[in-house]
């Protein structure tokens, strides 16, 4: 019954959710297209300070890319059980993805004190100033994903979810993954690529 | 109509794990998209050459498509989320091309 709830009559026939999160998730191009750019222009430009070449831990940021990309998975996981209406499996996976998210965030904070013990503060250089607010605004966005993903297992456990219950665990998935699409081209572009 | 839509709304809910695939499906994305991940980063320690920046690119716009279209679903979903979705991508795209081509960014 909860989960039909959502598919009331719309002038498109789709839910109303879910084409505002795509909407949303549109949107959020322009938002990280704009740092990534930025991020471009300013990452040569250091003025003093190390650059990126000297700070970058390519095997260390390997291993967190690989993290975040499996927690993609485990959500991939989420949104199958909550579709088969399997509450246990649904809170496993995200708790799971949760606890992948937050090794990330963890691997993030670690690579910023690093870089920070190392000379990089957030107005040493312009390529610093710009590598914070792209990475940071990510890291924030994974974030807010594992709190999302945490209070949806404390209000799934007291079977409070409003509305359809699979369709929710759906919306979160999609912003989930975007967060990780967007991981994988800051990985490629900002780590990758040299200078 | 609005019998049809109502219908088709209920189809649309009712089928969410139709969309997608099988659980060994989706792990054996997740395997391409490790086995791709393993390979972008080969190319930081294997000289590529000239193929560097091409193979760079292209192996980090299939894993944005491969994730979107099958762990996002948009490849089975409606068309008009796939239209959403990259017309604000392709918009992104175009604005900042021309914002970085202002600073002569690609003829440095």
């Amino acid at each position: 019954m909860a989960d039909t709830a959502h598919a009331h009559q719309t002038s498109t026939g789709l839910s109303n959710v879910k084409l505002g999160m795509w909407m949303f998730l549109g949107s959020e191009c322009l938002l990280f297209g704009g740092l990534i750019s930025t991020y471009l222009l300013y990452r040569g430009r250091v003025s003093e300070g190390p650059t990126p070449s000297q700070i970058f831990d390519i095997p260390f940021t390997s291993v967190s890319s690989f993290v975040l990309l499996m927690s993609s998975l485990t959500m991939v996981f989420a949104v199958s059980a909550a579709a088969k209406k399997d509450d246990r499996g649904t809170n496993l996976w995200l708790v799971v993805t949760a606890m992948l998210g937050a090794t990330f965030v963890g691997g993030q904070v670690y690579e910023f004190t690093a870089f920070y013990n190392e000379g990089l503060g957030f107005s040493t250089s312009l390529f610093g100033s710009s590598f914070y607010t792209l990475t940071g605004f990510h890291g924030v966005h994974v974030t807010v994903g594992i709190i999302m993903l945490l209070a949806l297992v404390a209000i799934n456990k007291r079977s409070k979810v409003p509305g359809s219950k699979s369709e929710t665990v759906e919306m979160l998935g999609l912003y989930w993954h975007f967060v990780d699409v967007v991981w994988i081209i800051i990985f490629t572009l900002v780590y990758l690529i040299p200078v | 109509m609005s019998t049809d839509t109502h219908t088709h709304a209920h189809e649309e809910a009712g089928d969410h794990a139709e969309h997608g695939m099988s659980t060994r499906g989706y792990v054996n994305i997740a395997i391409i998209l490790a086995l791709i991940t393993a390979l972008e980063v080969a190319t930081y320690y294997v000289d590529f050459g000239p193929f560097f920046l091409p193979s760079l690119l292209i192996m980090m716009v299939a894993k944005f498509v491969i994730v979107v279209s099958y762990f996002m679903h948009l490849k089975f979903d409606n068309k008009i989320f796939s239209f959403l979705f990259y017309s604000g991508l392709v918009l992104a795209i175009g604005v900042y091309v021309a914002f970085l081509a202002t600073f002569h960014f690609f003829i440095r």
